[in-house]
């Protein structure tokens, strides 16, 4: 499980990591694709399903689905990994190609104006006064 | 399609903006209201198109990597309230289209003792019709401002809230957002008017 996020780096420092020292570049860990094979959102939940991968699985992915036992979101995935959203939705992408994750883009119905909504949001900050 | 027989697990994911100038205190706001310790997650955005004078003596760059701290706030079984701030770099992240895209609403910090450093917020999202509130970060006591100063110079419609606000202080965090959500069901809902005043 990845610590802290870097706090402020210098952009230079991003791909540095406390344990591991300099990380790879990015796209290389997905091959060098640039584009997910499906639209994902940073809000996007993933969820891993418990099916069997027949595939291998390279550390990136193996580490994506260790962090998929809950449901949770793209963004999240992307923040534990430290890696660029678009990286981590190729991955993403991958373990749901190959059955080892489900997921669902936000849902539209969650208007901004449904009030339904909003006062479901109110009442929960209320509470937490 | 997986996303289906597996729907009902799933909860939904909303989002709010935290945004303003550079150390007004948005990722501070982010972690005093967040339930779980910020996160950050960053983008690979293209930037060929930006017309930006502050890499002046740098080569054009094709990409850059823009950053965002984020926390969430479980609302029910149904719904995820997730808050995204940005650390920095604001004409970046304002190219990150998806951030903003579905976005609920928006919360402007501002500091008094740098007004303008929020211009550029208040104009995205002015411009990306996202609602937002402006809530201005008390560092210091001795600039307090009233609210119709810092209305006038932000040229503010009259419409749009502003508030005082501790953003270390969870309670007075929490109050902004639900000052927020109250001023987006003022602005949904045919209701009477709904107190709008400063967070608790």
């Amino acid at each position: 499980m990845p610590g802290t996020p870097p706090r402020g780096t210098p952009d230079d420092e991003h791909w540095f990591d406390d344990a591991a020292g300099k990380l790879i570049r990015p796209y290389t860990v997905s091959g060098g694709r640039t584009e997910p094979t499906m639209r994902m959102e940073l809000l996007s939940m993933v969820m891993a399903t418990g099916r069997p991968v027949h595939n291998q699985l390279g550390p990136d992915h193996s580490m994506a689905l260790g962090l998929c036992a809950e449901a949770t979101t793209v963004a999240e995935i992307a923040a534990r990994l430290r890696l660029p959203a678009v990286v981590t939705k190729i991955l993403l992408c991958d373990l749901v190609d190959c059955g080892a994750v489900d997921t669902r883009a936000p849902d539209p119905l969650a208007d901004p104006t449904n009030p339904a909504v909003l006062e479901t949001i109110l009442n929960a900050l209320q509470r937490r006064l | 399609m997986p996303y289906k027989e597996g729907s009902e697990f799933f909860s939904t994911a909303l989002k709010l903006l935290i945004a303003g100038g550079f150390g007004v205190g948005k990722t501070t706001f982010v972690g005093t209201v967040s339930e779980i310790a910020p996160l950050r997650t960053e983008e690979i955005l293209t930037t060929a198109s930006i017309g930006t004078d502050d890499l002046s003596g740098v080569e054009r760059k094709s990409t850059t990597t823009v950053a965002m701290d984020f926390g969430r706030i479980t609302i029910s079984s149904e719904y995820v309230l997730y808050l995204f701030g940005t650390p920095g770099q604001e004409r970046f992240w304002f190219m990150w289209d998806e951030l903003s895209n579905g976005a609920i609403g928006a919360v402007v910090l501002a500091d008094t003792r740098r007004l303008e450093d929020c211009f550029a917020a208040v104009d995205f999202f002015e411009s990306r019709g996202i609602d937002f509130l402006v809530a201005v970060n008390e560092f210091d006591p001795d600039y307090r401002y009233e609210p119709g100063d810092v209305r006038g110079a932000l040229d503010l419609k009259p419409e749009i809230p502003v508030i005082f606000c501790d953003a270390r202080d969870r309670k007075s965090a929490t109050g902004v957002l639900i000052s927020l959500i109250k001023y987006l069901l003022e602005t949904h809902v045919d209701s009477p008017s709904l107190e709008n005043g400063a967070p608790a």
